[in-house]
């Protein structure tokens, strides 16, 4: 089986961000970037089922600009076969994202494509959904267990009421939840053998697919700031000020 | 406007995200539509009835639909939407592992996780797990949407809208349902708390977490946690707050030995009334506080329940 890891290239989860003064977006220049950290998560299940003799072969996906390529370099150095760079700038929507990674889907034919539940710049929570529902393929999301049993994945899911586990016909998406693995570094000699591994590089025109935006970002704000609080020394100080003060007890 | 409202339930009974929803619902427009899509699902339907303010209830009731598989509710949702304007779910892991797949089947793009509606077609959310607010305009002609429950009121239940059967699901037989395991607790639940007491790190072990559900039982608390109390197996996943955990914004929560990382910050920073005991006077956590407590954890949490206690009405 061939496993298919879409991942991509975001501001550095450690980073505090800050909204550009025309209100246009997010400062972006100069900022460090990573892969997605729960895309990180999807690489390693993937490089996992490989080590266990599950999959044959990983193949890493970025959408995104040229910059995208040193993402997957990352995934190639974490252990990915292959990579492929589907070339588009600025980065489209979900839609479209999902829409390039199907006709990917099609000329590779993965027994799996393993995505991250969520990316955390833009956290829309829904390009692997969207992937299924085009490919009418099954859908485990929010996964924090998988197993291959034969034609079937068996995913425990984390969902708001507790866990749940599910039984996916494969060929099956799946979108990983933090809890899933803990992602491997890539070591130096690794780093240095991914820059020899194979990195195709696509277009949205040659897979035929339309990347046109839907939406319109109108502005970027920054939220509504809190007000200054105040520091209490005692637990009856506390108590009096949440019950006469705040009055929420 | 026409609106259809994708109700979350468990079949018996609706689940209170679905109110929230329709208070985003009436904001948009006053023809509002409740899907209850299910399997033995009459409880479910007959409470959606009771939401003041809607036209009528659609009741899909078939075994495919039993569990809320995506696989096989989203082609229902496509059959119903060319009705409608907008299809409204909540953002919780039910609407958010749903509603994008017929979202695709409709060529639709969505807009996840909205917190204000500026229009019919304008809305803000969230990114960047919440250090920015995004104003969108959609040009798709139908729109699909996922609701931030914590940033509308709940819906009254004063109403009686009729039930009317509908179908069109389909049976996928991709993916079949293999059992849960749910939390059960008598606790409320951490979405619709009124009070949150939470727990990081700090609090060391699932030992020490007691402490805590004492706590919040005196003051009728929901418990919550931050990813790195669920990472350390102190208490189950679904307690976690954040930007890739629940949403939550009670008018009270008070955090414990949780450092104020922005992922967590994400998950509660709408919370009324924020208290901080964390021992490091310079944790970010303090940040967002209205009362911040510099000390220990295991002094403070003895002291506060004492303090509960005998000033209690
Ligand atoms: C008008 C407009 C302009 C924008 N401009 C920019 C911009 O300049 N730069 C920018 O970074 N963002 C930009 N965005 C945001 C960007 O479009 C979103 O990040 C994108 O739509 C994907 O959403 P998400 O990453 O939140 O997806 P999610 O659905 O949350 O992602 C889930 C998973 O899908 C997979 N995935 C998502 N995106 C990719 C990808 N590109 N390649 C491979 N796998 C992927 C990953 O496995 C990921 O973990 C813009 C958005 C709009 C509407
Ligand atoms: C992709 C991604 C997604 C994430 N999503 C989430 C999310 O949804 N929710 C979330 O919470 N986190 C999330 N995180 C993790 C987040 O970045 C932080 O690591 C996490 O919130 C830290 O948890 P904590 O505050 O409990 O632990 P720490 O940061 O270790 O803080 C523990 C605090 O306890 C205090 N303390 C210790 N002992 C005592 C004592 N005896 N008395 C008083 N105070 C004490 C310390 O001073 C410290 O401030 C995410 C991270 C990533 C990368």
């Amino acid at each position: 089986m061939k496993v298919l890891v879409p991942i991509k290239r975001v501001i550095d989860a450690n980073i505090k961000v800050r909204v550009k003064a025309d209100h246009s977006g997010v400062e972006l220049s100069n900022v460090k970037m990573a892969m997605n950290p729960f895309c990180e998560i999807a690489v390693e299940e993937a490089i996992r089922l490989r080590e266990a003799g599950t999959a044959e072969e990983v193949v890493v996906v970025a959408v995104g600009p040229s910059q995208s390529q040193e993402t997957l370099r990352t995934g190639l150095a974490m252990g990915a076969d292959r990579a492929i760079l589907v070339e588009t700038d600025p980065i489209p929507e979900p839609l479209a994202i999902a829409k390039l990674l199907k006709a990917v889907a099609e000329k590779e034919n993965p027994g799996m494509i393993i995505l991250g539940k969520q990316a955390i710049d833009g956290d829309n929570n829904q390009t692997g959904q969207m992937l299924a529902g085009l490919l009418n393929w099954s859908i485990g999301s929010f996964v924090s267990n998988l197993e291959v049993a034969g034609s079937s994945v068996k995913v425990t899911r984390e969902v708001d009421g507790g866990l749940e586990n599910i039984e996916l016909v494969a060929p099956a998406v799946i979108t990983v939840d933090l809890r899933l693995n803990e992602p491997r570094y890539a070591s130096l000699p690794n780093i240095m053998k991914a820059k020899k591994k194979p990195l195709e590089t696509h277009t949205p025109e040659d897979l035929g697919v339309d990347v046109s935006p839907r939406l319109e970002v109108l502005q970027v704000v920054e939220p509504a700031a809190r007000a200054a609080g105040v520091l209490v020394t005692s637990a009856d100080e506390l108590v009096d000020k949440l019950r006469n003060e705040a009055k929420v007890i | 406007m026409s609106i259809l409202v994708i109700g979350e339930h468990d079949n018996s009974s609706l689940r209170p995200s679905t109110l929230n929803v329709v208070s985003a619902a009436k904001e948009l427009g006053d023809s509002i539509d409740v899907l209850v899509a299910g399997s033995d699902c009459q409880g479910a339907a007959q409470e959606a009835a009771t939401i003041t303010g809607i036209a009528r209830v659609l009741a899909a009731d078939e075994l495919a639909l039993a569990d809320g598989l995506a696989e096989n509710l989203a082609p229902l949702i496509q059959s119903l939407a060319e009705n409608y304007t907008h299809v409204l779910a909540p953002a919780t892991t039910y609407g958010k592992n749903l509603l994008p797949r017929a979202a695709a089947l409709l060529d639709v793009q969505q807009i996840s996780d909205i917190s204000g509606i500026e229009s019919p077609d304008t809305f803000v959310r969230p990114i960047y797990a919440g250090n920015a607010m995004a104003t969108v305009r959609s040009g798709d002609a139908l729109k699909l949407i996922t609701v931030r429950t914590t940033s509308f009121e709940a819906a009254e239940q004063t109403g009686s809208a009729p039930v009317e059967p509908v179908s069109g699901s389909v049976d996928a037989q991709l993916s079949t349902f293999a059992g849960e395991e749910l939390t059960r607790s008598e606790r409320p639940e951490l979405t619709t708390a009124d009070i949150i007491v939470s727990g990081g790190r700090g609090m060391q072990s699932s030992e020490n977490f007691a402490m805590l559900e004492a706590l919040a039982d005196k003051l009728g608390a929901a418990v919550g946690a931050s990813r790195a109390a669920v990472d350390a197996g102190y208490v189950p996943n679904d307690y976690q707050v954040g930007q890739t955990g629940k949403v939550v914004a009670p008018s009270l929560y008070i955090a414990v030995g949780i450092s104020g990382a922005i992922q967590h910050l994400a998950g509660m920073k709408d919370s009324k009334i924020i208290v901080a005991i964390n021992k490091d006077e310079e944790a970010p956590i303090f940040q967002v506080a209205d009362y911040g407590w510099v000390v220990d954890l295991f002094e403070a949490i003895p002291q506060l329940d004492a303090a509960l206690e005998a000033t209690a009405r």
